[in-house]
């Protein structure tokens, strides 16, 4: 096989190099400062997130990969305000937040929607719980509703969905809060490949037409490179922003650029951080099991 | 269908089966009860006299043990008296289905031995009032207080412990002191029954509770739902089937605890009609007194689980799916 020379994953073209400075531009909405996370467990303190630092722009979408027990779960459930961090602040909008809130909308890799609610009913769950009117609430979940393309499915009950519909919900839910940010924790971790790849294409489509900053999580390398402006690259133990990367490919996105120049030289970067070139170990667990294929010679 | 195994783990059958087998459950128990009934070779260890010849004791209609029956049948013979005559019976404790089923009928149409008391519907009534006020009294302070032990670590911690206590205790032991405090007549009974259900209740709700998913809870917090929200929107909604269930069941508790309650103070409802049939040797009228508590605990279930699925509807939704 001939090997394919990969330009590097820093080279990028004139307009993406235009994008980013355009975002850096942008009001900053969310920053993370020296943010440390450390679990006490019988056998002692674990520090689970280590000097995290970074900001998130207006309308930037940021994802966040790293192995997992890397401690991107803690770090996204700390910003949604579900877990306190050890030290460190979370800024939204210069603020710092403190327990969870409507301003940061988050979406569950387990959909987490109310079952005894109709799909309607869930997506005006935040707007009630913010004293909205009956009336209202239900106009402005309607539209949200249509957003995600359910107007069909609005009266039914979550456990007549699929998957990838009840993440739709939850996504629509979310927004209708008119949150700063969206959070959201490996959405399509439970989802088919099928599926997920559609998933993600309305979510861009969803990004792209509505003012929100997106900070997503996850373990899959072309999910994050496909969504992302920015990836954080976190290593494990303790978990630390190890790089973050300008993602080179152009917007707007398309399935095709899977097989793009940047797309493939960005991925091997990535792929490079987390799953790290072996160490000696590595072999040793290979020889536990040894593959004999017909016609191979077998050792003696 | 044929190729479908009756046992196979966890697999639904089909409706015929499944109707096919509601009914033998209920037959086969029945077949047995009229097989030891009917069939004069199986068990009837008792001999019910017909012609007592010239043993001086037998009268028609007697009924004596087989062996004596055949010690006196062998001594008639030895002495050339004229042999007694009778068939075969069971104890009369054991009456025959068609017996219990004329008893059912007629022991709603017949009238009270003394004007003081009362007819078999009057008495399952009372009975009815008695398991009605205990369970609601019960459900009324024990509902929300195993939702709040199951919500709140603090409530949980500050009853729970005693509340485990007081379970071990048997209801019944309080029998005296119920009544020295609320008189002979309803007071303790509907007391009995309220200490029997209330202690379990609390902590079967307060663990329903706790098996809600906590991320409901979570995505309820990032959508800003605030504390008695939390309450009332997420934790109650999202437990109330199985709360319904839960009840059903402790209904079927309370009931258990009749018995014994309706013993204390003035006997009364229908423990009292068991009673009083069977100190007149009637067990027809106890069976079919028996058989009764059955039969409306079991319709009253069934309605329950009927209403259930009409109030849930995403419950349907989801075995629909």
């Amino acid at each position: 096989m001939t090997k394919i020379e990969l330009p590097s994953y820093l080279e990028q073209s004139d307009e993406v190099k235009q994008r980013f400075d355009e975002i850096k531009q942008r009001e900053v909405i969310l920053e993370v400062k020296d943010l440390q996370k450390i679990f006490s467990t019988p056998k002692g303190d674990v520090t689970a997130l280590k000097n995290i630092n970074f900001k998130a722009h207006r309308r930037e979408f940021v994802c966040v990969i790293g192995a997992s027990g890397c401690g991107k779960s803690t770090l996204i459930r700390i910003l949604a305000g579900l877990e306190s961090a050890s030290s460190g602040q979370v800024l939204l909008d210069g603020k710092p937040v403190s327990g969870p809130g409507p301003d940061r909308g988050m979406v569950f890799q387990g959909y987490t929607l109310f079952p005894w609610l109709t799909v309607k009913k869930n997506v005006m769950f935040g707007l009630r719980s913010q004293g909205m009117s009956y009336a209202t609430a239900e106009s402005e979940a309607l539209q949200w509703i249509d957003l995600v393309g359910l107007e069909k499915f609005a009266d039914a009950y979550p456990d007549q969905l699929s998957g990838g519909m009840k993440q739709r919900v939850a996504i629509a839910r979310a927004l209708a809060n008119k949150p700063r940010i969206l959070l959201m924790d490996e959405p399509y971790g439970a989802l088919d490949a099928q599926t997920r790849c559609k998933m993600q294409s309305y979510l861009l489509q969803i990004w792209h037409n509505i003012d929100i900053t997106v900070l997503f999580i996850t373990h899959d390398l072309d999910e994050a490179i496909y969504l992302a402006d920015r990836i954080l690259v976190l290593k494990s133990h303790p978990g630390e922003v190890e790089e973050v990367i300008e993602v080179p490919v152009p917007r707007p996105r398309d399935v095709e650029q899977f097989i793009t120049p940047e797309f493939l030289a960005t991925r091997k970067r990535i792929d490079e951080l987390i799953h790290p070139p072996s160490t000696e170990d590595d072999d040793d667990k290979l020889n536990m099991i040894r593959l004999t294929r017909v016609g191979d010679e077998v050792e003696p | 269908m044929s190729s479908v195994p009756w046992f196979a783990p966890r697999v639904a059958l089909s409706l015929k089966r499944t109707r096919v087998l509601t009914i033998a459950s209920f037959l086969l128990p029945l077949l047995i009860w009229s097989a030891v009934s009917y069939l004069p070779f199986l068990w009837h260890p008792k001999v019910k006299i017909v012609e007592p010849g010239d043993v001086s004791y037998f009268k028609v209609d007697m009924l004596v043990d087989r062996e004596v029956f055949d010690k006196e049948t062998g001594k008639m013979e030895e002495t050339g008296k004229l042999l007694p005559d009778g068939e075969p019976a069971n104890p009369i404790y054991l009456p025959a289905p068609h017996e219990v089923a004329k008893a059912f009928v007629t022991s709603f149409t017949t009238e009270p031995r003394r004007r003081s008391e009362k007819w078999l519907h009057e008495s399952l009534w009372h009975s009815i009032t008695i398991i009605f006020w205990g369970f609601t009294l019960s459900s009324l302070i024990g509902v929300p207080l195993g939702v709040l032990c199951g919500t709140y670590a603090a409530v949980s911690r500050l009853n729970e412990p005693f509340v485990e206590f007081f379970r071990y205790l048997p209801a019944p032991a309080f029998g005296a002191l119920a009544v020295a405090i609320l008189g002979i007549h309803d007071g303790p009974k509907i007391a009995i029954i309220f200490i029997g259900t209330f202690f379990q209740q609390v902590l079967v709700i307060s663990n329903t509770t706790r098996k809600l998913d906590i991320a409901l809870l979570e995505a309820a917090l990032t959508l800003g739902a605030k504390r008695l929200q939390l309450l009332f929107k997420v934790v109650i909604p999202g437990i109330i089937p199985d709360l319904y269930r839960d009840l059903r069941i402790l209904l079927g508790w309370a009931w258990t605890y009749l018995i014994v309650a309706e013993l204390i103070g003035t006997s009364s409802g229908i423990t009292w009609f068991i009673t009083q049939q069977a100190r007149y040797k009637n067990f027809d009228n106890v069976f079919a007194a028996i058989m009764m508590i059955g039969i409306i605990g079991l319709l009253s279930d069934m309605i329950l689980a009927k209403i259930g699925k009409h109030i849930f509807p995403w419950e349907k939704a989801a075995n629909k799916a």
